[in-house]
């Protein structure tokens, strides 16, 4: 680095280095993350809806804390240039945004089977018509299936820790698959909260291209290494049996993870009150909402829980089922139509019915306390006295 | 009534020109000068003189983790009676997702509600502030760009959520910033800077004095006792 920064551990870096309270944006949060992630190349396609996080990687770069930053085409040019990059032996980040993500998608999903370690952020808006910029995490699903480790902020410390942490998580040998970092937008990116960081002349340890399980191109090593082996040459039983067990590697790949979720992150969930009968169960900004639903609820003397989801990819099922052995109702509040971690949760539970699937908004809704309040209420057989009729 | 609560969710409704967005910063600045908590959310749209802007304020003594608009408030704030009258509010009527025992201050001491309003007021236990916010501002301050300063203190005045220095405080901060340095390079310099100091910290006293009225005015009424609808003369 140009900047003479001290190079130090994701540990030192995440929990030892004495850190002050600022007060910023969520996108703020996330560029003054890899300001300290000693990220070689930024790679991004500024669409509408954004947020400003690419813009402000940009300011970054031009500070000197990044070596390398361009705009793409569009979003599968981004994407397929950061795998290209990253398969160069260097450390990439880009970010993006409902409709733009699913125009990358393509170079997405091929991502985890590639082994590119990058950082992804994905800052939620609505993606279906009619045409809208608001906040709704409904785009969060279709990367569920991709093999990509997903990690979902609750607020602007969250963006902040957590991108930090995917720094590390995505260049693990055991691990070396991407790894993103979704907030919502316009809530969390575009709102000011506090966030404790650690200074800025501090920056994880440089990236080591040597140090993973499929060599980084170079003069030895040409980008034929995975075409050489590809499936789609040759249409046979083997051909079959490559593709089929590099997708169980990815999916191995993806479970690892959880050990460093675990170390940088303190896991994949966080729980309050785990014997309630009634237990809350959110992710992302949805699980502020549900943290005050479960405040309100313990100041009335409810028996209510809260559990909160940190890690999408890898899913928590071992942590969700203990956390919910005792629970006789699980209440679901999420910010997209489809309700994509009531199914998750759901199908984790052995008693999946007691799931209840709900409240949502979308379309960039405010989820407000009083509906999970309403919710809880019925759970435990009470009159619903809040809400005006 | 909904005094000496934890925590209060206020939603602010006014039309553009008012300061709507303007108080909900002052209002934040407040809290946080008083070592409280408070979160704002502007209504984002195309706001324009006299059209419909409202903001929303969560104040608490707490630590507050929710966002987004405030759906359910126990506090409105209603800067002109067209709110009411003519429906420009986001929500209609202007008092949808009311909690119980929640407090309205109107900007107005002419009778706006209908009269199925007040039944819903009523049955929900609410109490309506009423006062001539507007004709307050432009007595004290000269001004009707003032109007904003006598609603928030009056709801301050009523939750006693800050006192009258943590107010300044957020006044002085709004109009004169931090940036504000007082010594400049020239004689003519110094003058100019001097005269504009002189100018806004004019237009802080008078700010201030709208506020303290304000607080006389809600220290004199007893609402825990009061009917559905307390008008207070200027």
């Amino acid at each position: 680095m140009s900047l003479n920064k001290t190079l130090v551990d994701m540990n030192y870096l995440l929990k030892e280095a004495p850190r002050e309270q600022h007060f910023i944006t969520g996108a703020q949060a996330m560029a003054e993350a890899v300001k300290r992630a000693s990220c070689d190349m930024a790679i991004a396609y500024p669409i509408t809806p954004q947020s400003e996080v690419m813009h402000l990687v940009g300011d970054i770069y031009a500070q000197g804390h990044i070596k390398e930053y361009y705009r793409a085409e569009e979003e599968l040019g981004t994407m397929s240039a950061i795998a290209g990059a990253a398969r160069g032996g260097v450390r990439m980040f880009t970010a993006t945004s409902g409709p733009g993500l699913l125009r990358g998608l393509e170079a997405i999903v091929s991502w985890p089977g590639h082994r590119i370690p990058c950082v992804l952020g994905v800052l939620t808006r609505v993606v279906n018509a009619p045409l809208s910029i608001q906040p709704d995490n409904i785009e969060m699903a279709y990367l569920m299936h991709s093999g990509i480790v997903m990690l979902h902020a609750e607020n602007q410390q969250d963006t902040f820790d957590m991108t930090l942490a995917a720094f590390a998580i995505t260049e693990k040998v055991d691990v070396y698959i991407p790894v993103s970092v979704s907030t919502e937008g316009f809530f969390v990116t575009h709102a000011k909260g506090y966030v404790d960081m650690m200074s800025d002349e501090l920056a994880f340890t440089e990236c080591d291209p040597y140090k993973a399980p499929v060599p980084a191109m170079d003069n030895e090593v040409p980008p034929a290494r995975i075409q050489r082996d590809a499936p789609v040459q040759k249409s046979n039983f083997m051909s079959y049996l490559i593709h089929s067990v590099w997708q169980q590697e990815i999916w191995d790949c993806n479970k690892r993870a959880m050990k460093y979720i675990y170390e940088y992150l303190d896991g994949p969930i966080e729980v309050t009150n785990p014997n309630a009968k009634v237990m809350l169960v959110a992710s992302g900004c949805a699980a502020a909402q549900a943290r005050e639903a479960n405040r309100y609820a313990e100041e009335e003397g409810l028996d209510v829980g809260f559990v909160k989801v940190r890690a999408i990819r890898p899913f928590p099922t071992d942590e969700l089922n203990a956390a919910l052995a005792g629970a006789e109702c699980v209440i679901v509040p999420e910010h997209n139509i489809i309700g994509w971690l009531s199914k998750e949760v759901k199908a984790a539970i052995p008693n999946g019915g007691i799931v209840v699937e709900g409240p949502r908004v979308y379309g960039g809704m405010t989820l407000p306390v009083e509906l999970i309040m309403t919710e809880i209420y019925d759970a435990l057989g009470m009159d619903s006295l809040v809400l005006q009729a | 009534m909904a005094i000496d609560k934890k925590r209060y969710n206020m939603r602010i409704s006014g039309l553009g020109g008012q300061g709507v967005v303007t108080s909900a910063h002052i209002l934040g600045t407040a809290m946080d000068n008083a070592g409280k908590f408070a979160s704002l959310v502007p209504f984002f749209g195309s706001e324009k003189r006299m059209a419909p802007v409202e903001a929303y304020v969560r104040a608490s003594s707490e630590p507050i983790y929710e966002v987004g608009e405030v759906v359910y408030p126990d506090i409105i704030m209603i800067y002109h009676s067209q709110v009411v009258t003519h429906g420009k509010s986001y929500t209609m009527p202007f008092y949808t997702g009311l909690k119980k025992n929640a407090l309205i201050i109107i900007n107005s001491d002419v009778d706006v509600l209908e009269e199925e309003d007040k039944e819903v007021l009523r049955n929900l236990n609410a109490k309506v502030v009423m006062f001539e916010a507007t004709e307050l501002a432009l007595k004290i301050a000269g001004t009707e760009l003032a109007t904003n300063m006598a609603m928030m203190g009056m709801v301050l005045g009523l939750t006693k959520l800050v006192n009258e220095e943590n107010i300044e405080a957020a006044v002085r901060e709004r109009f004169l910033g931090n940036s504000f340095v007082a010594s400049g390079g020239t004689a003519s310099l110094d003058s100019a800077i001097e005269k504009k100091f002189k100018k806004k910290e004019e237009l802080l006293a008078k700010n201030m004095e709208v506020i303290n009225k304000t607080f006389e005015m809600a220290a004199s009424i007893d609402l825990a006792n009061a009917d559905l609808i307390t008008k207070i003369d200027i």
